[in-house]
């Protein structure tokens, strides 16, 4: 293997050429980080929406969408009424919009709900969410574009409401989202006695089969998956997933097309050199393997610069206010495994042609003509 | 066919072909699909560390003649033998290109932005030999042909005569058994070029190493120990 010495060599030498495939890969890599880290994020925290202080979610069987589910009231108390269920949480979603803000999610919530408990209070508290109709409750996200404060009236989809209170939430969802009184916003979305899902904890966490089981033998209009279950099986997230990681790979495509016109290009100007090697007894193998390990060389440059570019745009977009909360970093092993895979495969299969032209030159051929 | 045969080349003494660094027997090559008839059966013998000059005019099949040896190329029809492989053969040639010979072009052939250094080590590379191995003979090998204070400095910023000097020591790198030299001096001026050659001849003798020398001009070939004229695709002694 000592002949692959001639690789840095090589590299250093064409530098730009080396220098404009790295950025190819460079560029692919990080902007598959990116979008996978921030899509997983996303993800991760609907679900934690879902998952608060929950084990299992109850929904409407072979709906799309939660936002078309539809739980009622009489369903909620039969779950709630098991012998497994701690606790249940009706939770309706639903969009509003206000001037300006076309799109606001909006969260029906009923006052003992584990989010109230959890926020961290700004203004008003949590014993008032619900106790005087009219009133709507901001996450602090939510309060500040709308410009809102607590006591003042704001306009939601024509109808008036005053700002009973604002409360800072973890998750950016939430945050960016305002909170009625369950029963208000069946009201406002004009779905009296439905809900969008329960969340529910059960007593003791080994009871999920037997809690599954009950749901669906009363009512098999209904669904109740486990929290991890849910995530692997919710369309939407698989959607959201895919689309991640078929921009990453076109994103990667152009990477390793990069990559193959620069090795490509390279052979095409060393023809008369890979000759010289073959008379200095490189044999086909040898030369193949040079291109091979030039090409895999790059990969692995555009991939160090581009994880460090991808975190660094990361860390910048984390930090942009109109984004706090959105945006939450997840890199997951799985990813960095997914990358490094697809960037050394792209580059690997881009070198294909060119190592198999190099290895094709025939010394006397290449060597008579000056 | 016999053991010993009273080809050209050996000197009109009879020697068996295994003691031969490289015959050649009958050997016909054509280009074109066979409209251009450059070898027409050209035989040739070659002893350990003799040099043969290929004494010719341009277009006369020399350099085919060299490139049948070094198993750049195949002949159409008859029998090869360097250093007791088969240059026809594809793995007896990657052996022959390793280890038992070495070319010099009329063009250096050198890698133009390598160092010399660098460029020496090609062929010790190529079998995978340490590196300070193959420095003590790149040390030794350039001080020979004075070359040793410009080990550092690229092929393209050295004069010709320094660059036929490195493709010299390049084809000696690996000790081998033969050079084939294709016109090693015909792209320098007189001096240097008698300058060139003289160090190719010396080293070889030193070395014990064989040598093809194909040239257009007769000084080289008279200085060479035999010369083989080629002439209508055949090789005859002067
Ligand atoms: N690959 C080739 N294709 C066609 N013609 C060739 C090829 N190689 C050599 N020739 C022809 O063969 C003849 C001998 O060439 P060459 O061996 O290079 O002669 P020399 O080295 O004595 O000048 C020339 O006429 C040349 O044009
Ligand atoms: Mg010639």
């Amino acid at each position: 293997m000592r002949f692959l010495r001639l690789v840095p060599t090589n590299l250093r030498r064409h530098r730009i050429r080396a220098l404009i495939g790295v950025a190819g890969i460079a560029f692919g890599v990080a902007a598959m980080l990116t979008i996978l880290a921030i899509v997983t994020g996303a993800i991760g925290m609907f679900e934690r929406i879902l998952a608060t202080d929950s084990h299992f979610l109850v929904f409407e069987r072979n709906v799309s969408d939660l936002f078309f589910s539809s739980v009622s009231t009489e369903q909620v108390a039969a779950v709630r009424a098991l012998p497994q269920v701690d606790t249940a949480h009706p939770l309706l979603f639903g969009i509003v919009s206000s001037p300006g803000h076309p799109i606001i999610t909006c969260f029906g919530v009923e006052p003992d709900d584990p989010r109230l408990a959890k926020a961290e209070w700004r203004s008003g508290s949590r014993a008032e969410f619900g106790a005087k109709p009219g009133e709507i409750f901001l996450g602090s996200r939510a309060a500040e574009f709308l410009g809102a404060q607590a006591g003042e009236e704001i306009e939601i989809g024509r109808a008036h409401f005053r700002v009973g209170g604002i409360f800072k939430t973890e998750n950016g969802f939430e945050d960016g989202g305002v909170f009625l009184p369950l029963a208000a916003a069946q009201e406002f979305f004009h779905r009296e006695g439905l809900s969008s899902v329960v969340a529910v904890k059960l007593r003791h966490r080994d009871q999920g089969g037997a809690f599954k089981a009950a749901v669906e033998a009363k009512y098999p209009g209904l669904i109740a998956l486990e929290n991890r279950e849910f995530n692997q099986s919710y369309t939407q997230f698989r959607i959201l997933h895919f689309t991640a990681w078929a921009v990453g790979i076109c994103a990667f495509l152009l990477g390793g097309l990069g990559v193959a016109n620069t090795m490509l290009l390279s052979v095409f100007s060393r023809i008369r050199e890979i000759a010289i090697l073959r008379v200095c007894g490189f044999s086909s193998r040898q030369v193949a393997a040079l291109i091979f390990t030039e090409a895999a060389s790059i990969a692995a440059a555009g991939l160090a610069i581009g994880f460090l570019i991808g975190l660094v745009v990361l860390v910048s977009l984390q930090n942009v206010p109109q984004f706090h909360g959105y945006i939450q970093v997840t890199i997951q092993p799985g990813i960095v495994v997914g990358i490094i895979g697809t960037a050394l495969l792209t580059a690997i299969a881009g070198a294909v042609y060119p190592a198999q032209y190099a290895s094709r030159i025939q010394p006397a051929e290449a060597l008579r003509y000056e | 066919m016999n053991d010993t045969s009273p080809t050209p080349g050996n000197g009109g003494a009879k020697l068996r072909k295994n003691d031969l660094v490289a015959w050649a027997d009958e050997v016909w090559k054509s280009y074109d699909g066979g409209r251009i008839g450059v070898l027409q059966g050209a035989s040739l013998e070659v002893r350990p560390g003799q040099m043969v000059a290929l004494w010719g005019p341009s277009g006369s099949g020399k350099s085919t003649l060299l490139h049948l040896l070094g198993g750049l190329d195949v002949p159409d029809r008859g029998d090869l033998s360097v250093c007791g492989l088969d240059p026809r053969k594809e793995a007896d040639r990657l052996m022959l290109r390793r280890k038992h010979l070495g070319f010099v072009f009329q063009l250096h052939n050198l890698i133009p932005d390598l160092t010399v250094e660098e460029n020496l080590h090609v062929p010790a590379l190529a079998v995978g030999r340490p590196r300070g191995e193959s420095a003590e003979r790149i040390r030794e090998l350039t001080e020979k042909v004075g070359l040793g204070h410009r080990l550092g400095h690229r092929i393209q910023d050295l004069s010709g005569g320094e660059r036929q000097r490195t493709a010299i020591c390049r084809a000696l790198m690996n000790s081998p058994g033969l050079i084939l030299a294709d016109e090693p001096t015909g792209s320098l001026d007189e001096k240097t070029g008698e300058t060139v050659f003289a160090l190719l001849r010396s080293l070889a003798e030193r070395e014990g190493i064989a040598v093809v020398l194909a040239t257009h001009e007769r000084r080289f070939a008279e200085a060479c120990n035999h010369i083989l004229r080629v002439r209508e695709g055949r090789l005859s002694e002067v």
